[in-house]
């Protein structure tokens, strides 16, 4: 598997590739531990945040919610104790960058959380892992001691007034978790159900205080904005998405990987031909989804010689969305009913069941695909899942409901043939197996 | 025999009777300890907890295990249940020694994990979901493990087996058999 930069310095994986990636001393050696420095050597906590306002960067768990903007909703005179939150609950399928980040820089993170801390004026503050990742939680648990070991961490920071905390948490299992206020629920010691918003967690979060809740990406990418400067960091992408993006390449492509590209890269096509190295086998691309398995699906013929740029911007004038980034690359043997039955199995598994139209719509989403998967698919079964998907979309208690609605949409309207196959009365095609 | 927990049969007689509660070691208790310390309100390390009383229960959420989460975190038994029966990797029922989680989500699926389940299932003799007969396996099929650009593969305790081949699957499960397999993470903790 690929891991590197294409067409910009390499930013987030600068030290990915090095011998004992993981230590605070080879950290140090490249870079590590300066931004800290230049921020307790002078910065204030709203110089801080200007910075990151200034670089564009937008919140890469999927939503792209500017983080400089999320970050000064926090208020300031607020006398509870202020939280921030890593979101390392990475399970959208087709993503697994902040995996590698995690497991090849821990020292990044806990750089990108102290910065934001202090930004925040934030004590104690979480890396909320999902509970698969346990190998992670050991990598980071080392690399905490490591820090604290160094006076990076605990009582009076590098000789500062500054103090702050960064503990490990587990998840056990539930992709609705990634999904901030449900995270939060679940650090709570609760069923990780989402909360209403509002009040925002920046307003009341974490034991009802202000709390800033941001992937793992996201604030992987705040040292260099301190390093460099907001406004450096915002040219190394596009005016409205700052900064460099990893994208998560799956599926049937010579070589899959995580990649670094500039935002606004110019061309999907040229990205999947030639950084990605082709299509498996000699075969032909079929499909792309871009973002993660909740955006929506892109046919061949939306990419090839259509110069999508790879940005927030670019890719929804391209019918998509950037999402987590998690790009899952299918070729022409894919049958799209099939794989929008996996990804429908998975939303039913993964809705919470606390909001009806998302609690049902998906059980019943997963009934009909299994029907017509059976064979006994019906020409009305098309319109009869637009429906479903209509009264989830939009009516459900948090994004999940969307998400799951999306990818259905999408395929029905992109590849209507791969389900007209499926809906044919039994008597008069042949009937279909899976 | 303790009677296990099903969603028809919610509450466990034994784990209402007072001083019927699970006892660990002073470094377990040590270890929970730790975890407790990272909050300021205790409910929070319910989920790191609950893995510590799994693994130190035989794999899963006993009632003297769920009497001691409850004790422990100063919860009803009920908060215990409530949240263990939310999250897919708390086991409310006994499971194998060696639990087998393949990924069956779009990239592992279009990238070859029928084949990977097909000889797993085959060569242990039951389907997913189930256990062998000595209660030493269990084969799960999962969602998305953030192996996507290394599929197809699977988890075996807190290990992940990634690019797996079918001759991958039968090295990994002659040395389960063997008893030879050493698990790499999450059999204690390093905090």
């Amino acid at each position: 598997m690929f891991i590197g930069a294409i067409d910009c310095e390499p930013l987030q994986l600068r030290r990915v590739g090095l011998e004992n990636s993981q230590s605070l001393d080879v950290y140090r050696k490249n870079g590590g531990y300066e931004a800290i420095k230049k921020v307790l050597d002078g910065m204030s906590p709203d110089d801080v945040i200007g910075e990151v306002k200034k670089s564009a960067l937008r919140g890469r768990g999927g939503a792209g919610f500017p983080t400089g903007m999320k970050w000064s909703f926090v208020p300031k005179d607020s006398p509870k104790p202020k939280y921030v939150v890593c979101n390392a609950d990475e399970s959208e399928p087709g993503t697994f960058k902040d995996r590698y980040l995690m497991e090849r820089d821990p020292h990044m993170l806990i750089e990108g959380m102290l910065i934001a801390a202090y930004a925040l004026g934030a004590r104690s503050n979480y890396i909320y892992t999902r509970g698969e990742y346990r190998y992670l939680i050991e990598i980071m648990d080392r690399a905490l001691a490591e820090a604290r070991e160094a006076g990076l961490l605990g009582e009076k920071i590098l000789g500062s007034k500054f103090s702050c905390d960064i503990y490990t948490h587990t998840g056990a299992g539930a992709y609705i978790c990634g999904e901030e206020t449900a995270l939060l629920s679940s650090l709570e010691g609760l069923r990780g159900h989402p909360r209403m918003k509002p009040p925002f967690p920046a307003v009341s979060g974490l034991y009802q205080s202000p709390t800033v809740v941001n992937n793992v990406e996201t604030l992987t990418a705040v040292p260099d904005i301190i390093k460099m400067g907001g406004e450096a960091y915002q040219k190394l992408g596009t005016e409205k998405s700052g900064g460099t993006k990893l994208w998560s390449v799956s599926g049937h492509v010579n070589r899959p990987g995580v990649f670094e590209l500039p935002m606004g890269y110019d061309d999907m096509e040229k990205f999947i031909m030639e950084d990605c190295q082709g299509i498996a086998n000699g075969r032909q691309l079929k499909a792309v989804i871009p973002g993660g398995s909740s955006v929506y699906i892109m046919p061949a013929g939306d990419v090839i010689g259509k110069d999508v740029r790879m940005d927030y911007e670019g890719l929804v004038a391209a019918g998509s969305m950037v999402g987590s980034g998690g790009f899952i690359v299918m070729d022409d043997t894919v049958d799209v009913f099939e794989s929008t039955k996996n990804l429908i199995e998975f939303y039913k598994h993964e809705s919470c069941g606390w909001c009806t139209p998302c609690r049902e719509g998906t059980d019943w989403l997963v009934k009909i695909f299994r029907r017509i998967a059976n064979g006994e698919g019906r020409p009305e079964d098309a319109q009869l899942i637009l429906d479903l998907c209509d009264n989830i979309e939009g009516k459900s208690f948090c994004p999940l409901g969307d998400a799951a609605a999306w990818p259905i949409q999408s395929a029905i309207k992109k590849f209507p043939e791969d389900f007209k196959k499926h809906l044919l009365p039994l008597t008069q095609g042949e009937a279909v197996t899976v | 025999m303790s009677q296990q927990f099903t969603p028809n049969n919610p509450l466990p007689q034994e784990a209402k009777v007072p001083g019927e509660i699970a006892v660990f070691s002073p470094e377990v208790e040590a270890e929970i300890d730790r975890h407790l310390a990272k909050y300021p309100v205790k409910r929070s390390a319910i989920l790191p907890l609950m893995f510590i009383v799994q693994r130190e229960r035989g794999g899963y959420l006993d009632p003297l295990g769920v009497a001691y989460l409850a004790d422990r975190l100063g919860v009803r038994i009920t908060d215990i249940w409530e949240v263990a029966t939310f999250y897919s990797m708390i086991n409310t029922e006994p499971v194998g020694k060696y639990h087998i989680q393949i990924c069956k989500t779009l990239s592992c699926k279009i990238m070859g994990e029928p084949k990977i389940t097909e000889h797993v299932c085959s060569r242990l003799g039951i389907r997913p979901g189930e256990t062998t007969p000595d209660g030493r396996f269990t084969v799960s099929l999962v969602e998305c493990l953030g192996s996507c650009g290394t599929a197809p593969m699977f988890q075996l305790g807190f290990d992940y087996h990634e690019n797996l081949t079918t001759e991958k699957v039968d090295e990994i499960l002659d040395r389960c058999e063997r008893d030879e397999y050493v698990f790499q993470h999450g059999r204690k903790d390093e905090l």
